[in-house]
């Protein structure tokens, strides 16, 4: 199996078995990328992975994982405005971190050409939301692709940058969690011979690219006659398919982008009768010519599309500017603006309009789900023992709330830790928003490291300004852990430069206590200690995260013995405290009633042991026991 | 029709290689091959799964509700729950008998099913349940391996067979443990 590495540095075309977000990451180097921004989030980790899979002076692109998606954004937009070609790549919900620049961009000059990539969360699979991104399009005036499988990520991002870098402007490339996971054969090319260098381009001659009062009138007329300009390419684009391929327009025919499109394409095939497909390639701005010829040539269309009625919207408004005469359908359902299309859903929904032709699948009777089983905190997690400790400490009636991060997992039972959940870095202040004239519940927000840095520090500020009454948790296990151990800002490449702190003293943090998590008495007292404090308090609770310790400590020593615990039966009284309080995963509960410690999932860290009322979790030494 | 493999188990057990040595597998045996992983929030000892489809009628990665050949779980209940999802009648379940037992299980309030409830249960939906289980396993994740030498064995994957596997199975792991997993490999295989 081919490496990362040789993926990324291979000089010659080749074809490989590859996942989206890699081919997309070997089209970046074919395209001759210079730069490339991100903040880690889930569809598009993989994506730095393979980035960072060259060693760091061998790189022909300077990657880095910055503090968020808006300073990821304005470093790509920089060095774009310097003339090199640069990409920055984000989740769905990180374009609304981003926006506030983004929304500038269209109006800019982008010598250098910036590609956008956004991984959009139909199905809400790691997201918190099903945000439908192609709103943003429309509102800031920069076209959208749309690929559908892993070979068209590549294709489509070698499109997008040389539409970028040619009309010099940013280019959306937006792709959905099965299309950056989709694995698939894929044709690649060579790498590019020669990059251009790295001397500063920029002259202001090329902008303005200051809008104030007056200049924003051209400059607004600069971004809606490129989005023209670039609409007018997609109407004889080859990024457009028909599916299937056939001699003569049929007489019904499906309108669709995406990875909905194939969806329609499968459906299609179990179709009574002939129905064409046509795929977008570029969802913005339209490609009006294309769209009316296809829905001229057919009685009746169905625009079939994930989340929001974008597409639809828009169509209907097309053909009613140009008096088409094609009848057109649409999903008619609340429940089809929900969740991720397959082909089943595609078919169900073509047979609401055309009953004939397709057949909704009968539902699955399959009987009494089995038990759930929602993630969880890992085995030595130090957010449980501080979930642990922290419960003891509550009073009645407190108010938690949680951010983003493994954490939030802590709202499930059995810590139901942290109720209210916004977005990233929202806990300190929707938390001193519950404090406000409230004297009877204390309010405890909870906050990842990472979090911390990406969008929780204007808040702390506020915070300390206002002396908001409220206790701050900050989970401090020194990485971007949900989305696999990024580093962030203040560890790993940017080094030890900002100890939290002292930052936090800096900013003005009064009430201030540091534990290590593992240490429930401890913690618990702090955490007494903040509440009772009036006014803005802090507790830092401190362990690194095990899942990366672990796999470090094993990659450096493959024959790495850890230890563990067990449960001495003489003394275990079933308090079941380690099993359904605690509730690390490595405990099991037996029919008889008995509890045990599973020997493939201890790390033996030991956080359990003081837990247990009668004291019956002893530690193993490595090698002891089963 | 595409012949559909839906993978599945619990977050950390290395169903990533599992599904990239299918994968590798199947593009050995003539197969064209589509399909996807779980990534993200699931490896959170949470339940995931991973999708595979061989043909070129199969244009999207995720193996559609009860469009399953072969459920492929390195867990006993994943394996109930991905067959209750995924299997066609005339289907096989494949599952790795060993137990994670979920949060619902350990504080009481649900059953974990036994062998012979997920037999009954997969039977009713007109499949076929097999368990395989190795004793005496150096690492938990070599579940895989044998996971892998029983579908050869059962040549339940056309084209999949023993030769086949097993050359994916040692080109997907590279260097690592190789030998070890191989030997699991060739006893769940019935070759050792």
């Amino acid at each position: 199996m081919i490496s990362l590495r040789e993926l990324m540095t291979k000089r010659d075309a080749f074809t490989g078995l590859t996942m989206g977000n890699y081919a997309l990451a070997r089209g970046m180097a074919e395209a001759g990328l210079r730069v490339a921004t991100s903040y880690p989030g889930s569809p598009t980790p993989e994506i730095g992975a393979a980035l960072l899979s060259v060693p760091e002076g061998e790189r022909p692109y300077y990657f880095e994982f910055s503090t968020n998606e808006k300073v990821a954004l304005e470093i790509a937009a920089g060095a774009s405005m310097n003339g090199h070609l640069s990409a920055c790549f984000f989740k769905s919900v990180g374009l609304n971190v981003a926006a506030d620049s983004l929304i500038q961009l269209a109006m800019m000059e982008l010598i250098g050409g910036l590609v956008v990539i956004l991984g959009d969360d139909p199905g809400a699979n790691s997201s918190q939301n099903e945000q439908d991104n192609r709103h943003f399009a429309r509102m800031s005036y920069i076209p959208m692709l749309e690929p559908a499988t892993p070979r068209e990520a590549r294709e489509m991002f070698l499109e997008a940058a040389s539409l970028s870098r040619r009309l010099r402007m940013p280019v959306f490339l937006r792709l959905t969690t099965h299309v950056c996971h989709a694995r698939e054969r894929v044709d690649f090319g060579p790498l590019p011979e020669g990059l251009p260098g790295w001397e500063p381009r920029f002259d202001p001659k090329n902008g303005p690219y200051v809008p104030v009062a007056s200049t924003v009138f051209p400059l607004k007329e600069k971004a809606l006659r490129k989005q023209d300009e670039f609409g007018r390419l997609m109407d004889v684009s080859a990024m457009n398919r028909l599916f299937p391929a056939a001699s003569g327009p049929a007489r019904l025919g499906i309108v669709s982008a995406g990875l909905p499109a194939l969806c329609a394409a499968e459906a299609v095939a179990g179709a009574a009768a002939p129905v064409d497909v046509l795929k977008l390639g570029c969802t913005w701005p339209l490609p009006a010519g294309k769209l009316c010829e296809f829905m001229s040539a057919r009685e009746e269309i169905f625009i079939l599309e994930d989340l929001d009625r974008v597409l639809e919207t828009e169509i209907k408004a097309l053909a009613f500017d140009r008096e088409l005469k094609c009848r057109i359908h649409s999903r008619r359902e609340r429940a089809d603006l929900m969740g991720e299309m397959t082909p089943p859903r595609a078919a169900a929904m073509l047979a609401s309009a055309w009953p004939d032709h397709f057949k909704a699948p009968p539902p699955r009777e399959a009987g009494e789900e089995p038990a759930a089983r929602l993630p969880q905190l890992c085995p030595g997690c130090g957010h449980r023992s501080a979930f642990h400790a922290i419960k003891r400490a509550l009073p009645p009636g407190a108010i938690t709330v949680a951010d983003i991060g493994c954490h939030s997992m802590g709202f499930m039972p059995p810590y139901e830790m942290g109720t209210v959940l916004l977005s990233m870095g929202h806990s300190v202040s929707t938390g001193a928003g519950l404090a406000l004239g409230n004297s009877s519940r204390k309010v405890v927000s909870f906050l990842g490291d990472s979090t911390f840095f990406h969008a929780a520090m204007p808040g702390i500020v506020n915070a300390v300004v206002q002396d908001s009454d409220m206790t701050l948790v900050l989970l401090e296990n020194g990485t971007t852990a949900m989305t696999g151990h990024q580093p962030r800002a203040g560890t790993g490449e940017i080094g030890d430069k900002i100890p939290l702190p002292r930052l936090l003293e800096a900013m003005g943090v009064k009430f201030m206590r540091d534990v290590e998590a593992y240490k429930q008495a401890e913690l618990s007292a702090a955490l007494k200690e903040a509440m009772d404090h009036k006014g803005f308090a802090l507790v830092v609770a401190r362990h690194p995260c095990m899942l990366k310790f672990m796999r470090e400590a094993k990659h450096k020593n493959p024959a790495l013995k850890t230890g563990r615990v067990a449960v001495d039966q003489s003394k275990c009284a079933r308090h079941y405290t380690c099993v359904a309080e605690f509730a690390c995963p490595s405990f099991v509960r037996h029919d008889d009633g008995s509890v045990t410690v599973h020997p493939e999932l201890c790390i033996g860290d030991g956080s359990c042991v003081q837990t247990c009322p009668a004291a019956a979790i002893v530690r193993e030494k490595p090698g002891e026991g089963k | 029709m595409a012949f559909n493999i839906y993978i599945c188990g619990v977050g950390g057990q290395g169903i990533g290689v599992l599904a990239a040595a299918l994968a590798a597998a199947a593009e050995a045996a003539g197969h064209s091959v589509r399909g996807c992983d779980t990534h993200g929030l699931a490896q959170r000892h949470g339940s995931v799964s991973s999708h595979l489809r061989l043909g070129g009628d199969a244009l999207t990665p995720r193996v559609p509700e009860g469009q399953a050949d072969v459920v492929l779980a390195l867990e006993r209940l994943e394996g109930l729950r991905g067959a209750l999802y995924a299997l066609k009648p005339g289907g096989t379940l494949l599952y790795y008998d060993t137990v994670y037992q979920p949060i619902t299980v350990r504080t009481g309030s649900r059953a974990y099913p036994a062998p012979g409830k997920v037999a009954a249960r997969v039977e009713e939906l007109g499949g076929k349940a097999v368990a395989v289980a190795v004793d005496g396993l150096a690492d938990p994740r070599m579940q895989n391996a044998a996971l892998l030498g029983r579908l050869a064995a059962l040549g339940l994957v056309p084209g999949l067979t023993r030769e086949v596997l097993r050359g994916a199975l040692a080109d997907t792991l590279g260097g690592r443990n190789l030998e070890a997993n191989l030997a699991v490999f060739d006893k769940a295989a019935g070759a050792a």
